[in-house]
């Protein structure tokens, strides 16, 4: 028996000793520095029936747009109709970007959805108002009443197949190469059918850029966009095009900003918190409980021992609140202990041998643990369930975790260390030496 | 024994703090900060600290609730409404934060927290409904795990006890919640809610053990002796466990406070002022709870 523990103690330590080389702990952003996105999502337009899929197209698009970044292990995920979220927010996509300390231009590529328009003036509207197209970025009201004579066709940005960046042949210009798709091709033919002559107006944005005379029906889907475009300009067309419209609206309701010095300190100070705390209590069990005491640290060794061992290869994500919830276990992990121990001491008192009054104990103690920590599990999980924040998530798991490891850890490790030291004479020494406390010894 | 012979003391001192605590809610208010309100929260550090007050009014030209607090000898902290993009960069500008600084004011932000208000409010209702939820789920077991009980105090008497101990638990770390609040501006975030769940969770605890006790005691010498006594008893036979379990935690939380590093300060300290006050009300409130019960069921009969 006792052999099987050691190989699980020769385990686990080796596993917490690869920290240093291949896997390092998963640290949560307010410990790694980075950022953190949150948008609301608008399916509001959506088929109730549609929202699953769509949000999952959602997330594998922005994650796409993320990758184009070069960001270090973006995490993008949706975040669905959770109870008591508020009937707008219900709905939710969260970016978290490690490392990135300025997440405006994530942000703006994230959100970026084109919105490209044809719509068509005819001939004589155009001829009356040909000034209006010398200053497209007007807005006179003189200019609004121009752009509302512009008549909508159906044809839109989503029906664009495929955009690419080309160079005019003369002018070496920057231009946009549209092919439509499919549905976008026969609406393009049979709009350029009915208007000859007609201009076709293309609004990006709702801007107005461009407004080509048509000239002949095209049957092929192609068009060209040649509205004064830089190269960046024409590129980041060519890419939101691409990409198309996000299959769900999205705003931008929050961001966070973390900066790599504040999240070194917390990570620092965890540690130093934990290794001192751990100290000062060992110190604490030793005086005042002896023997089984000693048999408690090694215990609380043990259990934070398989605690750091959990958190690697479960991958748990650790956020400063984890860590204060660990050291907070690790205060919490002795009370099971110390149920057990108090319990030995009564036993001793009532005249019993040490051995004896180990194993009751034992016994008694444990429906007082079970009921005790229960409360705390209840805690935890509904923490969990309805924490808002990846914060209070962080703490809660490690909360949650810590419980079931420290009951576990009391049950097997001390039980079994005290029973291995147990003295098999009863004598003053050894009732010292089990004992805790100051009290007279009968 | 001398907690039950003293209880109304006892009574006392718990029922002023509540009441200052509530009268601190009325007067001052919880400091919410911007988890539940909504806003925009900057912390920058600089080498050279630009003017306060300069800094103050060009970002009250963007936002007149913008408000500038210095933070610690060489940073501000920036507390103002929900920003865009464009306004974000307008407000970076102002702080100095970009290429074109100069090299003496060297700004780094370090946080940037920008909360829209519907997030805020769901923030709130999540808090709230989580601590409703846990109060009830606690209440619940301890009348479960109770429930053979019922002579001489019925067992949903027993959840009924808990229940005043885990709202006095809330109530007092609040109410010193209010009063940082409003004298230095500790806020009341989501880590705060977070701690007061974690209070209620562990403050049952000793409730449980000393109850535990008073039920065993009550088997083994119910006919014997007067439940004042077996109270009695029950706390005696209890009070060292239950301390020495706060006490580790409270030696963890403290050693947190003091080296853990500022993002958990006031939850260490949420948590401190909750659990010692959770331990008073097990052993000092709760099961004298149980004795002042039992006598009111005599002289009712």
């Amino acid at each position: 028996m006792l052999f099987v523990v050691a190989i699980i103690i020769g385990y686990f330590v080796y596993v917490s000793s690869l920290p240093n080389s291949k896997r390092p702990f998963i640290l949560g952003l307010d410990l790694s520095g980075g950022s953190l996105l949150v948008f609301n999502a608008d399916v509001s337009k959506l088929d109730p029936a549609d929202v699953k899929a769509s949000m999952t197209a959602l997330r594998d698009d922005v994650e796409k747009r993320i990758n184009v970044f070069g960001v270090s292990e973006p995490l993008v995920y949706t975040e669905e109709g959770k109870s008591l979220s508020s009937k707008e927010g219900a709905y939710k996509l969260i970016v978290e970007l490690p490392g990135v300390t300025d997440p405006d231009k994530a942000a703006l590529a994230i959100g970026a959805t084109p919105k490209l328009e044809f719509k068509v003036i005819s001939d004589e509207d155009m001829k009356e108002n040909s000034l209006m197209m010398e200053n497209l970025n007007s807005t006179s009201s003189e200019q609004q009443n121009f752009l509302a004579l512009f008549k909508e066709t159906g044809l839109n940005g989503t029906m664009v197949g495929r955009a690419s960046l080309i160079f005019d042949p003369t002018t070496n210009a920057p231009a946009v190469g549209l092919s439509f798709n499919q549905d976008g091709r026969k609406l393009f033919s049979s709009i350029t059918k009915a208007h000859k002559g007609d201009y076709l107006g293309i609004f990006l944005d709702d801007r107005l850029i461009q407004a080509p005379v048509v000239r002949e029906e095209i049957p092929n889907g192609q068009a060209v966009i040649s509205g004064g475009f830089t190269v960046e300009e024409a590129q980041t067309l060519v890419r939101n095009l691409n990409f198309g419209a996000l299959p769900v609206p999205i705003k931008l309701i929050s961001t966070q900003t973390i900066g790599p010095s504040l999240g070194n300190e917390a990570v620092k100070g965890g540690i130093n918190a934990g290794i001192v705390s751990f100290m000062i209590i060992s110190v604490f069990l030793l005086i005042w409980y002896r023997l089984p005491g000693l048999v408690a640290v090694i215990a609380l060794g043990f259990y934070a021992v398989i605690m750091l061992a959990i958190f690697l290869l479960a991958k748990v994500t650790l956020t400063a609140a984890g860590i204060a919830g660990f050291i907070i276990t690790i205060g919490m992990a002795v009370d099971a202990n110390i149920l057990i121990f108090e319990r030995m001491k009564e036993e001793l008192v009532n005249g019993r041998s040490v051995s004896d009054a180990m194993h009751e104990g034992f016994a008694r103690a444990w429906l007082s643990i079970r009921d005790s920590n229960i409360s705390s599990i209840i805690t935890g999980t509904i923490l969990y369930y309805f924490g808002s924040t990846s914060v209070v998530t962080g703490f809660a798991l490690v909360f949650v975790i810590g419980v079931f490891v420290s009951m576990f850890t009391a049950i097997t490790a001390s039980r079994l260390f005290l029973y291995a030291i147990a003295p098999s004479r009863t004598t003053r020494l050894s009732t010292f030496l089990i004992s805790n406390g100051f009290t007279r010894m009968k | 024994m001398w907690i039950i012979k003293h209880r109304t003391i006892f009574y006392t001192f718990s029922i002023v703090l509540v009441i200052a605590s509530v009268f601190s809610f009325f007067k001052w208010g919880l400091n919410f900060g911007i988890d539940f309100t909504g806003g925009t929260l900057i912390e920058v550090g600089y080498d050279e600290r630009p003017d306060q007050g300069v800094l103050q009014e060009q970002l009250v030209a963007l936002d007149n609730s913008a408000t500038v607090r210095p933070s610690g000898t060489s940073g501000y902290l920036i507390k103002m409404k929900p920003v865009d993009q464009a306004e974000k960069a307008k407000v970076m500008d102002i702080l100095k934060i970009n290429e074109n600084a100069s090299t003496t004011i060297n700004a780094e932000l370090k946080t940037f927290d920008s909360i829209g208000p519907v997030l805020g409010k769901e923030a709130l209702r999540k808090s709230a409904v989580s601590i409703v939820l846990v109060i009830l789920g606690i209440v619940l077991f301890i009348t479960f795990a109770f429930r053979k009980v019922s002579e001489p105090v019925s067992s949903w008497k027993y959840g009924l006890v808990a229940i005043v101990a885990l709202v006095h638990d809330v109530i007092i770390p609040a109410g010193a919640f209010s009063v940082l609040g409003h004298f230095y501006g500790y806020e009341v975030d989501t880590l705060f809610v977070t701690a007061i769940l974690v209070i209620l969770g562990f403050s049952v605890h000793d409730t449980i053990v000393v109850f535990d006790r008073v039920r065993e005691n009550l088997r083994t010498q119910g006919k014997r002796t007067s439940f004042e006594n077996i109270v009695g008893d029950s706390i005696n036979q209890t009070v060292v466990r239950s301390i020495n379990t706060s006490l580790t935690t409270l030696i963890a939380l403290v050693v947190l406070y003091f080296i853990g590093g500022k993002a958990t300060e006031h939850f260490s300290l949420a948590l401190i002022i909750g659990i010692a006050a959770g331990t008073y009300s097990s052993i000092f409130v709760g099961s004298a709870l149980l004795v002042t019960i039992e006598k009111w069921g005599k002289k009712n009969l």
